[in-house]
């Protein structure tokens, strides 16, 4: 048995028999990430010696045999756009540089209660602006399964530390895609939860209307336990809802016969990768054969979800981004003149090249005499996106679709051409300007050997019907069973 | 839509940006072919449609104005790059 390949719940099974312990499973984890992250470059700060006091204390809970959940004693990573007490937080900015938030992100504080051990805090896009990780201030995250493609974005850290057997899962986010289309290039699991299913109090902020965090995972019923784990109400954010957080593990093998799935023909387009094609088209079989309805629906707006998202997204990013100022936390350019010019000399060094090209973009279409046009035509168009959904749930239960047009690219390919990397998007974005919940798992390979990742998109707060098509799929293939070779 | 260095210099002022000119030069052209995509927008009629985000949830935001657990001056000032008696310290603001 290799240690760091197991899921959460069979690590959980062999700690609960008392055959194994969280600082054995911990020191293995720790021991694999000194063997491997010098070529994946999954982490930006490992912290060995919390872990191991956490793992300590884990042990002694299951010891005494109280007040043990699903993930005591389990070693996760942690995306660097989590706030995390007394350990360096950077959100891969060098303005961040060196920042140590004096609190917990209510999901970080919700995963330490329920005893996990949090291995360190992993890359990412600077302020989890890109598709890739090659935005990071500090250096580009590897592909695990081919070290010269890139993990996805922006929770490529996350995906990579996964595929990399470094972590028994992590936890990431997600404002456009930056968890599925990760988890896709990875060949893991991938939830965005509902907006206001889980907490954002603490997740340094990007677009606060699309934000959410969630779980990265080995297998799906692992994804249902972490968010067991981090969803519900939180009065220290005003958008989190009051929903009852489900027990998300206990439908998972309740099959999917009956279920009606949408195929919306607007994501299946000509110039798609031939092998992504391919490989979905024979996961909706699976489906089908596994007793699902397959139902053709349209979502008609699908073509202008890139355009309101980079209109809607930039402009709160704009807003949210003025903090950065020199003053608070972070770092200050040494030689402004006055208050005025330290603030432009510290953003312009602090920030990189695509953070200062999407606060252009969303202050523009923010300005006077650009926002009709830009900005509120966006958020017009959102409710008409958001509209085509409400349309679709009335013949469909889940909508199944690609979660990324291509496999994993080539490090370098797209950095010249901010708008190629932006449809690297195209599939996932939409999901986030509705609002709903949405997954991906992996579906396969290329003959390259490239995971391709199948999206699955639900009902607000129906994030069980997604889990359990994940799960059906998953009984079937098999494919969440194969692990990068390093 | 084509911006013009210009424009491009006004939206950094007011982004509190200090762009160097290479910067400006190739955010002009980026940003043009940004906007020349997401004009594909105005193909829509959108008359009488209510922009969404606006008020998500809003209903929610209001609660007591009570004070909790709030960190110490020394913990909130920890991270400021400059800091003089507990205050943040910046650049001279008035003459």
């Amino acid at each position: 048995m290799n240690i760091t390949e197991l899921a959460i719940h069979e690590t959980a099974e062999l700690l609960a028999k008392k055959e194994l312990t969280s600082v054995q499973v911990t020191e293995a984890y720790l021991k694999r990430i000194g063997a491997v992250d010098g070529r994946v470059n999954a982490f930006i700060t490992v912290t060995p010696d919390e872990a191991i006091a956490a793992a300590k204390e884990a042990d002694e809970r299951i010891r005494r045999g109280a007040d043990v959940t699903p993930i005591t004693g389990v070693p996760l990573s942690v995306k660097d756009i989590f706030c995390t007490r007394g350990v360096q937080t950077t959100c891969a900015s060098r303005i961040l540089k060196g920042f140590v938030p004096p609190f917990d992100a209510t999901v970080i504080r919700r995963l330490k209660h329920a005893g996990a051990v949090i291995l360190g805090k992993t890359n990412m896009d600077e302020f989890a602006m890109g598709s890739s990780t090659e935005n990071s201030a500090f250096f580009t995250t590897k592909n695990p399964w081919a070290l010269d493609r890139v993990p996805g974005g922006s929770s490529g850290g996350s995906a990579a530390s996964v595929a990399a057997s470094e972590c028994a899962a992590s936890l990431g986010t997600d404002t456009g895609g930056s968890i599925r289309q990760p988890a896709s290039c990875c060949g893991v699991m991938g939830l965005k939860p509902t907006y206001g299913r889980v907490s954002r109090y603490g997740m340094i902020a990007f677009a606060s209307s699309l934000d959410q965090a969630g779980p990265m995972t080995k297998d799906v019923r692992d994804a249902a336990i972490m968010l067991g784990a981090i969803a519900g109400r939180d009065p220290l954010d005003s958008t989190s809802a009051d929903a009852p957080v489900p027990d998300y593990t206990a439908g998972l093998d309740g099959g999917i016969k009956g279920m009606r799935i949408g195929i919306p023909k607007e994501y299946f387009i000509e110039g798609m990768d031939s092998e992504v094609s391919a490989a979905v088209t024979a996961a909706l079989e699976v489906l089908k054969d596994a007793g699902a309805t397959l139902v053709p629906i349209s979502l008609p707006h699908t073509a202008y979800a890139v355009s309101v998202y980079y209109l809607v997204a930039t402009a709160e990013a704009s807003s949210n981004l003025a903090r950065y100022d020199g003053v608070k936390y972070g770092m200050r350019a040494a030689d402004g003149a006055n208050l005025i010019d330290m603030y432009k000399k510290t953003r312009d060094a602090g920030f990189g090249a695509e953070v200062k090209r999407r606060i252009m973009l969303g202050t523009y279409s923010l300005s006077a005499g650009y926002y009709d046009a830009y900005y509120k035509k966006a958020s017009q168009v959102r409710s008409l996106i958001t509209r085509d959904f409400d349309e679709a749930w009335k013949s469909c239960d889940v909508i199944a679709t690609p979660t990324a047009p291509t496999p994993a690219f080539k490090i370098g390919e797209k950095v010249s051409d901010p708008l190629t990397m932006y449809l690297s998007d195209i599939f996932t974005i939409s999901c986030n300007l509705a609002g709903i919940p949405g997954i991906s798992a992996p579906c396969g390979f290329t003959s390259g050997g490239l995971p391709v990742g199948l999206q699955i998109l639900g009902k607000p707060f129906d994030e069980a019907a997604l889990l359990r098509a994940a799960s059906a799929y998953e009984r079937e293939t098999g494919w969440h069973k194969k692990r990068a070779s390093l | 839509m084509t911006l013009a260095k210009k424009d491009v210099s006004r939206v950094a002022e007011l982004a509190r940006l200090a762009l160097t000119d290479e910067e400006a030069e190739q955010y002009t052209g980026q940003l043009t072919r940004i906007l020349g995509y997401v004009e594909k927008l105005s193909e829509l009629d959108t008359a009488g449609v209510e922009p969404a985000g606006a008020a998500l949830n809003a209903q929610r935001a209001l609660r007591e104005d009570k004070t909790h657990d709030p960190v110490s001056n020394e913990e909130a000032v920890r991270n400021a790059p400059s800091v003089e008696r507990g205050c943040f310290k910046v650049p001279q603001v008035i003459e």
